[in-house]
């Protein structure tokens, strides 16, 4: 549930487009949130994914080797339950085949004993014992004859089971053996007797021989009381106590894992048998079995862990970016929203200034003409009393009414920066246009205006209005500067293959280098008192607004050389 | 100035008239007309030897009987009157044939040196 919580709440703020200032910290918690969320979608089915894939192999590769081992325990326990019962049956049927007297007889048991060895290997000596527990003859290497076995543990497992199979003993010639006894009761008479064999275990030797292990392997005999019943490779000789747990019974080939008395973790397949008191062991060392597994496993981790660390780096620069992105389009889209808001807001106040411009013109206008007449009037008078009071109050109003007409003329400086219109114009014509309206200024003050068009400046885009506004303005402040008689060039260029130049050059008075830094700065002003401060602001900005640039050049007492640069076509609409 | 009649065409009544008794206190005979199909009308009846006139007016336009005067009475100079910052309008009107262009409100001692300067020139030319 708060898992759900949390993943609606991360949506949430993914899709949350409101339009309160986003907080650094939003997007911290946006970019944690994601990585979190990416990493979790991730890396969660990754592990799944290991986990089940180690898993499978591991017991798909265990089954691949514990199979074999299995096998291969069943098929040697077979080889040895099978020589065992070989040798038992031999046991028995001497026992049931012959008499009692014949096998009392030493010499006929010598004879039958003989006839054994010579078909059977591994059989050591032959004895009969009867009912007492008193060998009544022996055919063998030693002289047993006559030694009683009552008080002995076999002879005792005799009384309730006709057949006995020892552990493994060193007998008198330092050899391991095994005896197998085999009582048999004679049904007509109820006589019983027992036959007992010494077999020289040399047979399991070879048994495990056959099972053809690895030199780190070891196979072996074992009796449940835990001695080695066959030579160990690595746990002792025969009869040594196995250094290690007996596993429990079962008669099924097993497999278990075990820490050996060496310490190498090993595999042991083991059985027991049937109808003897052995275990047999296979034991192989896990690094061995397992070095295939090891092998994959290593691999396997290695790849999980490039696979997590080449994610987690994705991740995070992917988030990073993604975040980065999304707060720069917040950023931008905040501007673009602000600007449009702020441009808006300018052009409604630039409407507004200049409908009440123009509306307060008319009467200014009147108030003037009327402030006029009535100094005429009073000029105009002889002998008008205090003359000299009513003319510096009638004054006094018509300096009210030209500072009406410089704020009008600033807010109408601020309309006029709006809109654009956009025709094919011949520059030179413009510039000639604009030049015209000044050549009445110049004749008075004897000011030289010269133009230097160029004979084939190509057509351009841009606005007319615009454009004499920009050149207006900059020829004022030429013939501003310039004394009369002074000189005033205009030259049309054409720069690139995208840009005509139009220079304005004078000889005027200059300007220091403080107030070039300065020229473009809104309010601006040398001219004391009868600038507005915005002509080169305004001009600027018209200027950039058109997609063009302006250059300024200027020494103080030598002059000033204004460079405009205007594009042939105007610049696409996506910076407005 | 002598002799030198002007018809001042605006549609401020006020404005008009007054600047029109000034003009006439410095000797220039001046007739007034409010707005364009007036001044029109007055310009055939009794031609001015200058029309100083305002751009915008209700009806007729300036421009428009800047145009026409241009066409009807070529050697008639004309002296635009506009209002602050109407250089479009005032650039419009230069190139429709007018001789010049002032801002109001204005100071009379310039009005009447442009008057002077574009009889001069229409004198020059003709």
């Amino acid at each position: 549930m708060d898992a759900k919580k949390g993943l609606r709440g991360i949506f949430r703020r993914f899709l949350d487009v409101s339009d309160e200032e986003p907080s650094p910290a939003r997007y911290r918690a946006l970019r944690t949130d994601i990585t979190v969320l990416m990493l979790l979608i991730t890396i969660i089915p990754l592990c799944l994914m290991a986990l089940i894939n180690y898993h499978q192999y591991q017991s798909a590769l265990k089954s691949e080797i514990v199979s074999p081992m299995k096998a291969l325990v069943n098929k040697t326990k077979h080889s040895f339950e099978l020589f065992l019962a070989g040798r038992l049956s031999t046991v028995r049927f001497v026992a049931s085949a012959y008499s009692y007297e014949d096998l009392a007889d030493e010499n006929k048991l010598n004879r039958i004993f003989r006839v054994l060895k010579q078909e059977f290997r591994g059989f050591v000596d032959l004895g009969v014992i009867d009912s007492n527990g008193l060998q009544v003859s022996y055919a063998g290497p030693y002289e047993l004859k006559g030694k009683d076995y009552s008080e002995q543990d076999w002879f005792q497992h005799l009384k309730v089971s006709d057949v006995y199979i020892s552990d493994v003993f060193l007998g008198y010639r330092r050899f391991p053996h095994i005896v197998i006894a085999v009582k048999h009761i004679e049904p007509s008479s109820g006589r019983s007797w027992i036959v007992r064999a010494t077999i020289d275990t040399g047979r399991f030797d070879d048994l495990i021989a056959s099972m053809g292990l690895d030199p780190q392997s070891d196979a072996f005999l074992i009796n449940p009381q835990g001695v080695l019943q066959t030579n160990s490779k690595f746990y002792g000789k025969v009869l040594d106590s196995f250094p290690g747990v007996v596993p429990p019974l079962s008669h099924e080939s097993n497999v278990i894992d075990e820490t050996d008395a060496k310490g190498r973790d090993v595999l042991i397949a083991y059985t027991y048998f049937a109808q003897s008191n052995f275990v047999l062991m296979v034991v192989k060392p896990k690094a061995e079995v397992l070095r295939a597994w090891y092998t994959l496993k290593s691999e396997l981790l290695i790849v999980f862990l490039i696979s997590v660390v080449v994610i987690v780096g994705v991740i995070l620069r992917l988030t990073r970016m993604l975040v980065d992105r999304l707060e720069e389009s917040d950023r931008k889209r905040e501007l673009a929203l602000r600007e449009m808001q702020h441009s808006h807001k300018l052009s409604s106040i630039g409407r507004l200034a200049a409908g009440v411009a123009h509306e307060v013109n008319n009467p200014m206008a009147v108030i003037n003409e009327k402030a006029g007449l009535m100094k005429d009037l009073i000029e105009f008078t002889q002998n008008f009393p205090d003359k000299e009071k009513f003319l510096s109050q009638v004054e006094a109003i018509i300096q009210a009414v030209e500072r009406c007409r410089a704020i009008t003329h600033r807010l109408l400086g601020f309309a006029k920066r709006m809109d654009v219109e956009i025709e094919i114009l011949d520059l030179n014509q413009v510039v000639k246009e604009t030049a015209g309206f000044l050549e009445k200024e110049a004749l008075y003050r004897n000011i030289r205006l010269e133009l230097d068009l160029a004979a084939h400046l190509p057509r351009i885009a841009s606005d007319r209005g615009q454009l004499q506004q920009v050149f207006l303005n900059i020829l004022n402040n030429s013939f501003a500067a310039v004394d009369d008689g002074g000189r005033v060039g205009i030259a049309t260029w054409e720069k690139d293959i995208d840009t005509v130049g139009v220079t304005f050059i004078d000889n005027g008075c200059g300007m220091s280098e403080e107030t070039l830094k300065h020229i473009y700065e809104p309010f601006y002003t040398t001219k004391k008192g009868a600038g507005s401060g915005l002509g080169l602001s305004i001009t600027y900005g018209i200027v950039k607004k058109l997609g063009g640039d302006i250059e300024v050049q200027s020494k103080v007492g030598q002059g000033t050389r204004f460079m405009v640069y205007l594009p042939k076509k105007p610049r696409e609409r996506s910076e407005k | 100035m002598e002799g030198l009649k002007v018809l001042l065409v605006d549609d401020e009544e006020e404005f008009v008239s007054t600047l029109a008794e000034r003009l006439r206190m410095r000797g220039i005979e001046t007739g007034t007309a409010g707005d364009g199909e007036q001044a029109l009308k007055s310009i055939s009846e009794d031609p001015p030897q200058l029309v100083v006139l305002d751009v915008m007016m209700p009806g007729l336009s300036g421009l428009e009987v800047l145009r026409r005067v241009r066409s009807e009475h070529p050697h008639i100079p004309v002296i635009l009157l506009t209002g602050i910052g109407g250089t479009r309008e005032g650039i419009e009107g230069m190139r429709l044939g007018a001789f010049d262009y002032l801002m109001k409100p204005l100071a009379i001692e310039d009005l009447i040196s442009r008057m002077r300067a574009a009889l001069a020139a229409s004198r020059g030319g003709a």
